[in-house]
Formats: C-alpha cells, sequence, structure tokens
C-alpha cells in the first residue's frame, strides 16, 4: 500500500502553521503575543500565516478590547482541528510506510 | 517531503503542544528540598513541643497526657503557637525561595517563560484553595481550635495541588490527592498533627520531587 503525498494537507506545509494549529488544538484560545513568544517568530510572519489559516476557515479571529489596548485571540475551527487530525494520520502513515521499507 | 522532515515536523507538535499548555519547568529538585526544609522545621517543632531537649523545662510537660509514642493527646498552649507559626512560615518562605529560584533556571534551559499565560493560570488555580485554607485556618487559630490545623492545611494543599495540576505534570495531581487522603486521617487522630505534617510536606514532598527530577529534570 502506497500513501500518496497529496493526503497532506498543503495548508500544513509551512512548519510556523502546523505549530499554530497544534497550539490550537490544546488550548481553546490563544492570544496574539502568547504565539509570538511562544514560537519565536516575529509579527509579520505570525501574522501572514494566521491569515492564512484564517482564509482555510481553519481558524477563528476574536477582537476583543482589553482596556485599550488591543487583544486579538485565535480559535481552531471543526474543519481546522478535523484537517489537522487528518494530517497528523498521514503523516503517522508515511512513517510507517518508510519503516516498512 | 523526506523522513527527516516528518520527524522534525512531529518533534515541533509536540513540543508546542507541550509548551503551550502545560508549564514543564517545575524543577523536581526544589521539590526534594522542600520536603528537607519540612522535616527540620518538623524536627524543631517536635523539640520544641514535647520537650525533650533543652529547648523547653521538662514541667511543661505533663507525662499523663503522653500517648505510648511520646505524642501527646492534648492540643498545643497558648503560648506555643506563635512559635509553630514562625517555623511553619520559615519553612514556606525557603521553600518558595528555592522553588523560584530551581524554576526559573529550569525555564531557561527549557525555553519557557516564567511568568506567562500558563504560569499565571497555574499560580490562581493554586491561590484560590491556598488562600480559603490560609484564611480558615487563620480564623480558627484565632478562635483557638488548634486540631483543626494540621488536617486542615493538608487538605488545602492537596486541593491546590489538584486544581494546578491541569496546566503542569500530572504527577502533581496523584500529589495532590495523596495530600487530601493524609489530611483526612490526620482529621481523624487529632494530637498527631506533626506527625502528619512531617509526612505530608516531608517525605511526600521528598518522594514527589525525586519522581520528578528522575523524569522531568534532565
Amino acid at each position: 500500500m502506497k500513501v500518496p503525498f497529496e493526503k497532506l494537507d498543503k495548508a500544513f506545509e509551512n512548519r510556523l502553521r502546523l505549530q499554530i494549529m497544534s497550539v490550537l488544538m490544546v488550548n481553546d484560545r490563544y492570544d496574539f503575543n502568547s504565539l509570538k513568544e511562544l514560537l519565536e517568530t516575529t509579527d509579520g510572519n505570525l501574522a501572514s500565516h494566521l491569515k492564512g489559516l484564517e482564509k482555510e476557515e481553519y481558524i477563528v479571529v476574536h477582537k476583543a478590547f482589553l482596556g485599550r489596548k488591543p487583544n486579538t485571540t485565535y480559535e481552531a475551527t471543526e474543519k481546522g482541528k478535523e484537517a489537522f487530525r487528518q494530517h497528523l494520520d498521514a503523516l503517522e502513515k508515511l512513517i510507517r510506510q518508510q519503516k516498512a521499507n | 517531503m523526506e523522513e527527516k522532515n516528518i520527524h522534525d515536523d512531529l518533534a515541533a507538535i509536540r513540543s508546542v503542544m507541550e509548551r503551550s499548555s502545560k508549564f514543564i519547568s517545575l524543577s523536581g529538585l526544589s521539590g526534594v528540598l522542600a520536603g528537607i526544609y519540612a522535616l527540620l522545621g518538623a524536627w524543631g517543632a517536635y523539640y520544641f513541643v514535647y520537650g525533650h531537649g533543652r529547648a523547653r523545662p521538662y514541667y511543661a510537660v505533663d507525662s499523663s497526657n503522653l500517648t505510648d509514642g511520646g505524642l501527646r493527646f492534648t492540643y498545643i498552649y497558648n503560648g506555643e503557637i506563635l512559635f509553630l507559626l514562625l517555623i511553619a512560615v520559615l519553612v514556606l518562605l525557603a521553600s518558595i525561595i528555592t522553588g523560584y529560584i530551581l524554576t526559573k533556571r529550569k525555564a531557561k534551559r527549557k525555553g519557557q517563560a516564567i511568568w506567562g499565560r500558563i504560569s499565571r493560570s497555574l499560580l490562581f488555580y493554586m491561590a484560590v484553595p491556598l488562600i480559603s485554607g490560609g484564611g480558615l485556618i487563620l480564623v480558627l487559630i484565632y478562635r483557638g481550635v488548634y486540631d483543626i490545623i494540621a488536617p486542615a492545611s493538608l487538605i488545602f494543599y492537596g486541593l491546590s495541588l489538584v486544581s494546578a495540576s491541569n496546566f503542569t505534570f500530572t504527577l502533581v495531581k496523584y500529589l495532590g490527592l495523596c495530600e487530601i487522603v493524609l489530611g483526612l486521617i490526620a482529621a481523624c487522630l487529632p494530637g498527631y498533627g506533626l506527625l502528619f505534617w512531617a509526612i505530608g510536606f516531608g517525605v511526600l514532598h521528598i518522594i514527589y520531587g525525586s519522581l520528578m527530577y528522575l523524569r522531568y529534570d534532565k
């Protein structure tokens, strides 16, 4: 049995997107600054990948204010979680296949 | 995609999931040290209260009040409570300072911020039972109900560990459950409070700290 690479989700090809999704799988919501700190990335880079995931409808954005400071949090959608699980399954299969060879 | 890439992906997922939801920088070694401080404190308190050493005159101990184990049926006198509180506060302070220093060191090594959203949640969920328990105990001390101190402090400490354990190693949850059970046993045996304190804050911390150290500190 051969697992085609197409099974892997293109949206998760980028390591940072994969990590963002991982965070949102285990945390209901996560804010922008904490994400930036955790993933050790820049504002621009993080923002553009968050946009990408939002466009896929894998995450939703919540904008709120903490006092006067804007506080943006992100949450994974059911669609996003399902896609992430399938991506993990595909990775698992690929590994098993490589071990068999 | 090559094998190396897949493994890197999986490692990245695993590490981020863990670091984003759990405070993995708690130091096991600080648990062991806190246990040792507690045992030293208990030893000092024992000599002070039961007068086996020269810390207090012999006449203060009424031997008719002693059980076979040399522990006392009746409770602490008013004058003693301040000194015991002082020992307890010293042990607590030493433990907190040691814990903070060692945890900070480990956080640096693990690349985790010591003051972030996870450690904030951890402290909050720990503080709620601790402060309610501490307040209750202070009120009861004021009203002279001393035999509640040991069981209540063990139970509330256990509750605080269980409630904080969602944000760190699962081991902390089991430590909390042990403290609660110990507190309930202590409640059945008034007069043995010091012994249960030594077990709960001393022995259990040393066991848990060693397990943490062996599993996660390296």
